[in-house]
């Protein structure tokens, strides 16, 4: 037994900003706690830059192979977390109930996508840092404008978390797990990532560039390794997956 | 400022009239109806797909009535979800719970989104929920996700909780425990919404039982009003084989009756009360008759349903 009146009801909401880092710690945590998750996030990026890097095994043109395949890497860890793993987290989380539950909760649902959204900006922090490190340490020379750079790894989260959470909210959540990873290793191949896209036949190139994973790594590669401006091509075909997958989410996205 | 309160306690807690529900070609509920008054405890009965869940989760604002209305706390359910979110609490039939989580981690969570949550540690200790230590959800038993799931519904601590079947899978003891904090819950004036196919369930804790079949309220009323609004109650005793039944039967009132159903061994149906009773007794001790083993049979909410739908509650 408890003293009388322990359950007396004196409900209420907790403040919005609380609610909202409490939610984003816990799905940070979640995504941490996850050994797939960090596979994925960053044992692969890490071993693709190490290995790749160090070992002459493709052709990355002129110039140090790291200075190549930094800004690609890069990009490949704004993929694994931003499409990949949320994708894979959030078809499990609406499969498990865990979308529906939260849903009763005070937290409203902008907020459940905001926190998700700040633990996804929170493990590409950490990823950029540590693969920034990693880079630096194999000899990485970037260039370029900071801010560019900011705007394309930004661009390029809301583009691959709108189609994340598309595949998450529409299939279920083995499909999600199935396609999701099936298209990360597609992406890791033909998006400029490791393998420069002029290694393509002209007519694959044309359609490859358009893809958001080619549009960040080349965008990233021409500010940091070419020194290049506002890489504005990239950013506006970023910008239009970005509309039109969080558009769809939006439209599509079935929380049970 | 509006009171976060009903003003007046009899004000129900939840008020559906006439609610339908389909899921493409099937008629989940067919016009509902049901009113639960604020600070009781109402258990909504039935068999599995009787429509209990679907019920349950339109009040919750999960689902959109296709036809009638419902009122929680005087509000609707979908388009004033925010203001009744942190005022209802919702405990799922299952899961709901990051398969990642701890149970004190998940009950934590849930805590830091209300703004005068219960004590997380007396919560786990009160559901023995302190064995699970550091086991993610998944680990954990059955009957430890539901009481988990149980702790989610009550932290926050809710005018009004709605627990969808919250001691299905549990064992007796585990049963005891959920039993001892849901009456705890009603003295304290939470209202609760419970639905359950356990009929003793519903006798134990209810003030108020709505038996539903078919996606209707067949019946609504305490459990004693139930149960003596079915058919009549038994009275059996053995005795003497051979008795003169006949003559049982004049002393007693004219609805009743009477038979022996193998030799030395009666049967009296009809309103039993003390004055029958008592009138059985005379009539045996008239006729030098020392009734044995003799036992009144009250009609349980089993045998209500059995006889309202002509099906087993368990079916």
């Amino acid at each position: 037994m408890t003293t009388p009146g322990t359950f007396a009801p004196r409900p209420g909401a907790a403040p919005l900003p609380r609610m909202i880092r409490a939610q984003a710690a816990l799905e940070t945590r979640m995504l941490l706690r996850n050994g797939e998750q960090l596979l994925l996030t960053v044992v692969i990026p890490t071993l693709l830059l190490v290995l790749f890097s160090t070992v002459d095994v493709v052709d990355t043109g002129d110039g140090k192979a790291v200075d190549f395949l930094a800004p690609g890497i890069l990009a490949l860890a704004v993929l694994s977390t931003a499409f990949t793993g949320q994708a894979i987290a959030t078809g499990f989380d609406r499969r498990y109930g865990v979308l529906k539950r939260l849903g009763a909760s005070p937290l409203p649902r902008w907020g459940l996508m905001a926190a998700k959204t700040a633990s996804v900006l929170v493990t590409e922090v950490l990823q950029v840092v540590l693969l920034t490190v990693i880079a630096f340490a194999l000899g990485w020379s970037p260039h370029g404008n900071p801010f560019a750079v900011l705007l394309l790894l930004v661009l390029g989260t809301a583009a691959f978390s709108g189609l994340g959470l598309l595949m998450a909210g529409t299939l279920k959540a083995e499909a999600t797990l199935a396609a999701a990873n099936l298209v990360f290793l597609l992406l890791l191949v033909g998006g400029g990532v490791i393998v420069p896209l002029d290694r393509f036949p002209d007519a694959a190139r044309a359609v490859l560039e358009l893809l958001p994973i080619s549009a960040l790594s080349d965008g990233l590669r021409d500010v940091l390794r070419d020194g290049a401006g506002m890489p504005w091509r990239d950013l506006g075909i970023l910008a239009v997956w970005a509309v039109l997958g969080l558009g769809a989410a939006a439209r599509f996205f079935r929380w049970e | 400022m509006r009171s976060a309160f009903p003003e007046d306690p009899r004000t129900p807690a939840v008020e559906v009239h006439g609610l339908v529900k389909r899921y493409g070609r099937k008629t989940a509920v067919d016009g509902l109806d049901l009113s639960v008054a604020a600070g009781t405890l109402t258990a909504v009965l039935g068999p599995n797909g009787a429509g209990k869940t679907t019920t349950v989760e339109t009040c919750e604002g999960y689902r959109r009535p296709d036809a009638g209305t419902v009122r929680v706390l005087g509000l609707d359910p979908v388009a004033d979800a925010a203001t009744l979110r942190p005022r209802v609490g919702v405990m799922l039939q299952s899961g709901g719970i990051y398969s990642g989580a701890r149970a004190d981690e998940m009950l934590r969570h849930l805590a830091a989104l209300h703004a005068h949550p219960l004590d997380v540690g007396m919560l786990i200790e009160r559901l023995g929920l302190d064995s699970c230590g550091r086991t993610t959800y998944r680990r954990l038993s059955g009957g430890q996700q539901q009481r988990l799931s149980l702790a989610m519904a009550v932290v926050g601590r809710p005018e009004l909780v709605f627990l969808d079947e919250p001691t299905a899978g549990l064992d007796p003891q585990a049963r005891r425990a959920t039993w001892d904090l849901v009456r705890e819950l009603r003295e304290d004036g939470v209202t609760v919404v419970l639905t359950t196919h356990h009929m003793e369930e519903a006798e134990e804790l209810a003030d108020d039982v709505a038996i539903i079949d078919a996606g209707r309220v067949i019946a609504q009323g305490s459990p004693e009003e139930l149960c003596k609004g079915g058919a009549e109650n038994t009275l059996r005793f053995t005795g003497r084989a051979g008795l003169d039944v006949a003559s049982l039967l004049k002393a007693l009132p004219a609805d009743c009756a009477a038979v022996e159903l193998t030799p030395g061994s009666y049967r009296v149906t009809g309103s039993v009360d003390p004055q029958l009773l008592a009138t059985v007794t005379t009539w045996c001790a008239q006729h030098g008759v020392m009734p044995d083993r003799i036992a009144v049979e009250r009609h349980t909410l089993e045998d209500v349903f059995l006889e309202l739908t002509g099906k087993e509650l368990r079916a």
